[in-house]
């Protein structure tokens, strides 16, 4: 039976490819078709907030630069890992990630959780010169960020995008975004108080590059990378937050998918 | 959706499971069909016949 | 390049490549305020210099005789010339940014020179440039020799290399400027990405005709390899891309996965492109140049077709490893663990069967240093298979990853397996394409042997210490319960081993110099073998020890 199934799939080549997606895909499906349904799960969490106009123009840049190719953004559940960088990371953080910035190399440490670590001072001088601030660094240095104004009248087209694709900006937040975006800026102009209206009160209002009055890209960076981590509480509200259990991932995975959902 | 996590996620790794056995026993079975050996045993040496022209 | 086409083909490709260049007009118009336009502009150019060429060529004498008799090899010939040239600049990236890890300045303060903009010209200059083009160029060779046919058309293969080339060009330079998804090993966007579909829906369908016209009764076991290797890294990478551009006129685009999902889709697609890509296609280049070259069959070749289906089915379920530990659901981890282990069956059931079939013939691996490329090649795939099991462990993988272990794994298959194999089959095929009686030179070939051997051993113990000593380092408790070192501390313990990588990759990439330059050497002037009788039997196979060019 098999024999005289495959002669006939070997003779036309076109039966053969289509053996080979069939054996090939199965994988794949069985293990990403489910993590679908997760979906439901990790939207529920309360205070999960967006990412600002500004914040995701920096997110673009941090993309644009290729800070994955040093840094993750994955605090895993293993001891060391929470005492160095805090509590691990849960899905529910990325889930307005297009894409998702984990990583898969530290050259330099974890990011996940960087968001409120260093003053935005120190941010700035980092970019601008790593081995300033810490001498033996050998990350790149992004002097133009402070000098190249960034676009901020891209800036609706970009969060329209991000609607596409799911993440929930609503038709006001798109029309306002480059207004959001200068006002997040300027701290005490008219616009900073509508951004806090638009995306909270945990919405960090800063001149970040310490320059009033301009929007560069190093404020979208250093917006972007002091909102790390803080978009949402819930790794900090978990019991035992910052002592991963020994055996850990599975209750990881539990808060993912708590069996007793619906 | 109705069908819910925890089903999906039950059918697919039984569903794998069952797939992979019956995928190995297909293969095997052409494998070492005993008419199949001669095939194999010249399309082993046809490579090395000559090749400069169709 | 056009002497094997007639007139109609010529105007056929002098259309194909005009409406490439009206393409890359709208972009560069659409574009104009962004640096799409800028790869508008670049497209253009490309057209321009392909329609000139094409122009001046236009009246060359037609080929004469009935072109079905013959195989069609010029097609092979210019991929390995794009192999070569790739490989050169990819491995000279690579050089680079290994060498601004050791000493950042080399930087020099550019936007387009940053570590993260180079690297993916590293990554992709290597594995699609130079490992996609030598996958393409030897299948065209080997499709035909095992079909017993000849091409299945005479435009389709040009325009499966020069628009592959196109697409890796596109990528390349888009990093330089700032456009990438940042998804490793997908960094291109999205018009890239939809071009790369295009091309590579002409070469299935290419290869399927071809295998339409074979006179072999059986379809010869490489060709399941490549076969696999164009079906699933379609699949992969059209899953993999989806994004939504933010205009039409802009570079930038969001793709539609997010989080947890993007990464499980992301790791899946990253890890059977190192199993499509990277293997399957060179398992079958090793499963036909090994023989050739040893002039003796395949050990087992029911081994060979119980190896392709455990890797074609395994190796989907293994790219959850990479985010052991993550916020990815546990029993998916779980799965990705079973299977990287299952699948070290079928992967030493490659490696031992390509060793096997050298049985009893191993004084021909100590004089035949072409051969020696495929063995040493053979034996880093299984030690690099064996290596990736147990990394998928989970506790293992707790240490190993994000740690340089993994860029050192990841090196003995890049450079012990995949670049072995693919100059081992390089200096098979091109004596017999350019109808030589050897290479131009078996001296070079033996010092860019020992270079390459050399190169990878230093890199990837480099990196083993490295990555072994960080991960080590990172979770070193000090006696009051406190982590013992800090991230800059770790750092500093890398350096020496940075430094020691660097020269790693600069004897390989020296390596492949050497190589360059003895198969341009061949080609233009290598020793003549019978060049009048094209149908003499010139493969350098039954003749496993050449003698010296000059
Ligand atoms: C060549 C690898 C490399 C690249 C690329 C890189 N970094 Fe770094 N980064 C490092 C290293 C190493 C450190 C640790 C030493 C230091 O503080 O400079 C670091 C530290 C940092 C820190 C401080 C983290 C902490 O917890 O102390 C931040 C923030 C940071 N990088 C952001 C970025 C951003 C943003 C980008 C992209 C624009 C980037 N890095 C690109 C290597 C890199």
């Amino acid at each position: 039976m098999a024999e005289i199934f495959h002669r006939k799939l070997e003779r036309t080549a076109i039966g053969f490819v289509l053996a080979i997606i069939a054996a090939a895909s199965v994988g794949g499906i069985v293990e990403i078709i489910p993590l679908f349904t997760i979906d439901e799960t990790v939207e529920d969490v309360p205070d999960m907030r967006l990412y600002t106009p500004l914040e995701l123009a920096g997110r673009d840049i941090y993309v644009k630069e290729g800070c994955y190719a040093c840094h993750s953004q994955m605090v895993r559940t293993l001891a060391d890992e929470v005492d160095r960088y805090g509590p691990y990371s849960l899905a529910a953080e990325s889930q307005y990630d297009h894409p998702h910035q984990w990583g898969s190399k530290r050259t330099g440490p974890d990011l996940a959780r960087v968001g409120g670590k260093y003053s935005d001072i120190w941010h700035v001088a980092h970019l601008i010169n790593p081995r300033q601030v810490t001498p033996e660094s050998n990350m790149p240095a992004y002097p133009w960020l402070a000098e190249n104004q960034l676009d901020v009248y891209q800036l609706p087209a970009m969060l329209r995008a991000q609607r596409m694709v799911g993440v929930p900006y609503t038709d006001e937040m798109i029309e306002n975004a480059a207004m959001d975006a200068i006002g997040q800026a300027n701290p005490d102009s008219s616009q900073a108080s509508a951004v806090i209206e638009r995306y909270g009160e945990a919405t960090e209002i800063s001149t970040f590059d310490g320059i009033r009055g301009t929007v560069t890209e190093m404020d979208a960076l250093v917006a972007y990378l002091q909102v790390l981590g803080r978009l949402t509480d819930v790794a900090y509200l978990q019991p035992d937050s910052d002592e991963a259990p020994a055996a850990a991932g599975a209750l990881a995975s539990e808060l993912i998918a708590p069996p007793d959902q619906e | 959706m109705d069908i819910d996590h925890g089903t999906l996620v039950a059918f697919s790794k039984s569903w794998g499971l069952f797939y992979l056995i019956a995928m190995a026993i297909a293969v095997c079975i052409y494998t070492f069909w005993p008419r199949n050996r001669k095939k194999f045993t010249d399309a082993k040496n046809s490579i090395l016949r000559k090749d400069d022209r169709p | 390049m056009v002497a094997q086409l007639t007139k109609p083909e010529r105007q056929e490709c002098i259309v194909i490549v005009l409406a490439v260049l009206a393409l890359g007009a709208i972009l560069a118009i659409a574009g104009i305020r962004d640096p799409l336009g800028v790869h508008g502009l670049l497209i253009v150019a490309l057209c321009l210099g392909a329609l000139l060429y094409l122009l001046n060529r236009y009246n060359d004498p037609e080929p004469t005789g009935d072109r079905s008799t013959v195989y069609y090899d010029d097609p092979t010939r210019v991929g390995i010339a794009f192999t070569m040239v790739w490989a050169i600049f990819g491995m000279f990236m690579g050089v680079w940014v290994a060498a601004q890890l050791a000493w950042p300045e080399l930087e020099f303060g550019q936007a387009w020179s940053g570590f993260g903009r180079l690297r993916p010209s590293h990554t992709t200059g290597v594995i699609f440039g130079f490992g996609g083009n030598a996958l393409i160029a030897t299948s065209f060779h080997v499709v035909q020799r095992t079909s017993r046919a000849r091409l299945a058309g005479n435009v389709s293969p040009w325009f499966v290399l020069f628009g592959y080339n196109l697409f890796c060009i596109l990528a390349v330079t888009g990093y330089f400027m700032g456009i990438t998804q940042s998804k490793e090993y997908a960094e291109p966007e999205w018009y890239a990405d939809i071009w790369l579909v295009v091309v590579w829906v002409t070469y299935l369908i290419l290869y399927l005709r071809t295998l339409a016209r074979r006179k072999e009764p059986h379809i010869y076991v490489s060709n399941w390899y490549y076969l696999a290797f164009i079906v699933v890294v379609a699949m992969l990478h059209i899953v993999n891309n989806i994004a939504v551009p933010v205009s039409l006129g802009s570079a930038k685009s969001y793709i539609v996965w997010a989080g947890v999902q993007d990464a499980m889709i992301q790791w899946w697609y990253g890890h059977n492109a190192v199993a499509f890509f990277l293997t399957a296609g060179f398992l079958a280049m090793l499963y036909y140049y090994l023989p050739k070259r040893a002039n003796r069959p395949i050990f087992s070749y029911r081994l060979s077709i119980l190896g392709f289906w455990g890797i074609t089915f395994f190796y989907m379920w293994a790219g959850s490893h990479h985010l052991h530990y993550t916020a990815l659901p546990h029993w998916v981890q779980t799965l990705g663990v079973t299977f990287s282990v299952m699948l070290l069956v079928p992967s030493w059931a490659s490696a031992g069967n390509a060793l096997m079939t050298l049985r009893g013939a191993w004084h021909k691996v100590r004089d035949d240093a072409t051969l020696r490329f495929m063995v040493v090649a053979a034996i880093f795939y299984g030690l690099t298979t064996f290596e990736g099991s147990f990394m998928a462990i989970r506790p293992v993988n707790a240490l190993s990853h994000y740690t340089d272990w993994t860029v050192g794994h990841v090196h003995a298959g890049a450079l012990g397996w995949v670049a072995l194999i693919t100059f081992g089959s390089l200096y098979t095929v091109v004596p017999s394409l350019w109808k030589r009686s050897g290479m131009y030179s078996n001296k070079l070939v033996e010092v860019h042997f020992w270079l390459s051997l050399a190169g990878t051993l230093i890199y990837v113990f480099a990196m083993w210490n490295s990555g072994i000593v960080q991960g080590l380092m990172w979770r070193t408790y000090t006696e009051g319960n406190t982590l013992a070192y800090s991230f800059v501390d770790t750092l500093v313990a890398m350096y020496p081993y940075y430094i020691a990588r660097t020269l790693g990759g600069l004897l390989f990439l020296i390596g492949a110099i050497v190589a360059t330059y003895n198969i341009y050497m061949t080609a233009k002037r290598g020793p003549v073998a019978d060049e009048d009788r094209a149908d003499t039997p010139i493969l350098v196979a039954s003749d496993p020890q050449p003698t010296p060019a000059e």
